[in-house]
């Protein structure tokens, strides 16, 4: 019930009133008024979810690669998940984390990206607007106690200029030719690394796809919630391009001669 | 006709199909002093000419910066114009947070034209008494829009608005062929002429009743511009050297113009 006269007879709110006939802007206003008042929000933890991602830039643009396993927890639930998604003709995300929040994030900047083509005004958002867009969205929700449990690597490549940049579930950003989450960054980063600094404006795709399945394979063999399945893909002054599954060979031979765990030869 | 019994509220429809309280609104527009826009391919410029209440008051701000890549110029209700200049501002630097990258100037300009809509279709709102010259530079270069009360928006080679812009209008149909290839320089004694044809008879353009907004790379008389050419507003004795460019008029030319017995001043809400 509403309490104030000065209310009654006006305009009311249609979430709470279904009979307003008016326009509602500058009227009082009924609902909540903080997020205190709709409940009190907690962290969460991620449930379902995805492991690396890689990225780094070479010649022609920015080439980007993740596996297709979505986890539940341990079990290697759902195999043909893509962690790589385009946005507009520009940029790609790849996303490692609670994988219902990177579909959330699909869904909001597949209506950015609407929203700005409605406008037909030659304008378009290009990585570097949807990496701070993003940056924005991921610190405000941290903010809130309700993060976007993700880590995501946002590259494109627009008016001739590759763009390559990090932001994760507490609003970290940042920005280098090699970039790469969750296990990645600990095993993979030294090897592209090496491979990539100093030649970011030389290394061919070829190279470029050599250096990162092998990055791929070394965290296949080392990251236990990882698959042999995955994507690569690249954004150049052609456009964005995402690959088909690949799998790749691994040799787990040496498993047969080994006794016990560990130091235990019996 | 039966014109007054159809205009006191906005949501009522004349039988001719006008409504009478946005064409009051843009009424209160003519009644501000002139403003002129124009621009080239490198440049976007606005004058202004300034009013004051009397010797002893100062003349009235015309121009506003919203960002360093759009500017305004206003004719009408000062306070009006205070309000849908702060819009504006609050969305060119949103998009400039949310983005990172300065608003498309079509943009801002659709936002207030559609903000200013709403106030001629709700009832017992008035329409904004104001109307804007914007000019703006992006990436398929300089711009210039015009945004009237009655939440319409047109985009520009050249415009005037406010008392007596029908005389600088004329001067700029003649000349605005020119204009794409004109340098700074040159532009601006082209707006400065236009401006003139608004004046009265006996008054003059001088370092205090004009104003002028550039927005592109410096011109000769200028120092310390940025090479992108940000948004800035010249007044007193740094427009002299521009003022010194314009050609001696002959004779002192008849203003010509509609309702020259309105009062000369910009109308402001009254304490």
């Amino acid at each position: 019930m509403d309490h104030f006269p000065t209310n009654w007879g006006r305009p009311r709110n249609d979430a709470f009133d279904a009979y307003g006939t008016y326009p509602i802007a500058q009227r009082p206003y009924n609902g909540p008024k903080d997020t205190f008042e709709t409940g009190v929000q907690r962290t969460q933890q991620p449930i379902v979810t995805g492991t690396s991602v890689l990225a780094l830039k070479y010649k022609d643009g920015i080439m980007m690669a993740a596996d297709n396993l979505a986890s539940y927890g341990s079990l290697a639930r759902f195999k043909d998940v893509e962690r790589l998604h385009s946005v507009g003709n520009n940029t790609v995300i790849g996303a490692g984390g609670d994988m219902s929040d990177f579909q959330y994030i699909q869904s909001i900047l597949d209506s950015l990206m609407i929203e700005e083509f409605t406008a037909q005004d030659g304008h378009s958002l290009g990585p570097s607007e949807i990496h701070e867009y993003l940056s924005q969205v991921m610190y405000s929700r941290r903010s809130k106690m309700d993060p976007l449990w993700n880590s995501l690597i946002v590259g494109g490549f627009k008016d001739g200029k590759r763009f390559l940049s990090y932001v994760d579930l507490l609003g970290t950003t940042y920005s280098s030719s090699t970039l790469a989450t969750g296990y990645g960054s600990y095993i993979a980063q030294p090897l592209l690394r090496k491979a990539v600094e100093g030649y970011e404006d030389v290394l061919t795709e070829e190279q470029a796809e050599k250096i990162i399945t092998e990055c791929l394979k070394v965290l296949f063999y080392r990251d236990a919630r990882s698959l042999n399945k995955y994507q690569i893909a690249t954004i150049t002054a052609k456009g964005v391009h995402i690959s088909e599954s690949r799998s790749m060979e691994t040799t787990w031979s040496f498993a047969e001669g080994i006794r016990g765990y560990g130091s235990q030869t019996q | 006709m039966f014109r007054n019994t159809y205009d006191s509220d906005n949501t009522v429809f004349s039988p001719q199909g006008r409504l009478h309280q946005v064409e009051y609104a843009l009424e209160a527009v003519k009644q501000g002093s002139a403003a002129v826009g124009l621009r080239s391919k490198t440049h976007s410029i606005l004058l202004a000419l300034k009013r004051s209440s009397g010797e002893l008051a100062s003349y009235q701000q015309k121009m506003f910066r919203i960002d360093d890549h759009v500017g305004i110029a206003i004719a009408g209700l000062t306070s009006d114009a205070r309000v849908l200049s702060n819009f504006m501002r609050q969305q060119a630097m949103s998009s400039k947070m949310v983005f990172n990258r300065p608003a498309p100037v079509n943009r801002l300009v659709s936002a207030i034209a559609d903000k200013a809509q709403v106030n001629t279709q709700e009832y017992g709102r008035r329409p904004y008494g104001v109307g804007f010259l914007v000019i703006g530079l992006d990436q398929s270069g300089p711009h210039l829009y015009e945004f009237s009360p009655s939440g319409n928006s047109y985009e520009y080679y050249a415009m005037s608005i406010g008392a007596r812009s029908q005389s600088a209008k004329t001067y700029l149909e003649k000349h605005y062929e020119s204009f794409a290839d004109c340098s700074l320089e040159e532009l601006i004694k082209h707006g400065l002429h236009a401006l003139r044809e608004t004046l009265q008879q006996d008054k003059a353009l001088n370092v205090n009743n004009t104003s002028i907004g550039i927005l592109g790379p410096a011109s000769v008389h200028e120092t310390g511009i940025s090479s992108s050419g940000s948004f800035r507003i010249l007044e007193g004795d740094s427009i002299q050297p521009f003022l010194d460019t314009m050609v001696p008029k002959d004779a002192p030319a008849p203003a010509a113009g509609s309702g020259g017995a309105a009062a000369d001043e910009d109308v402001q809400m009254q304490e």
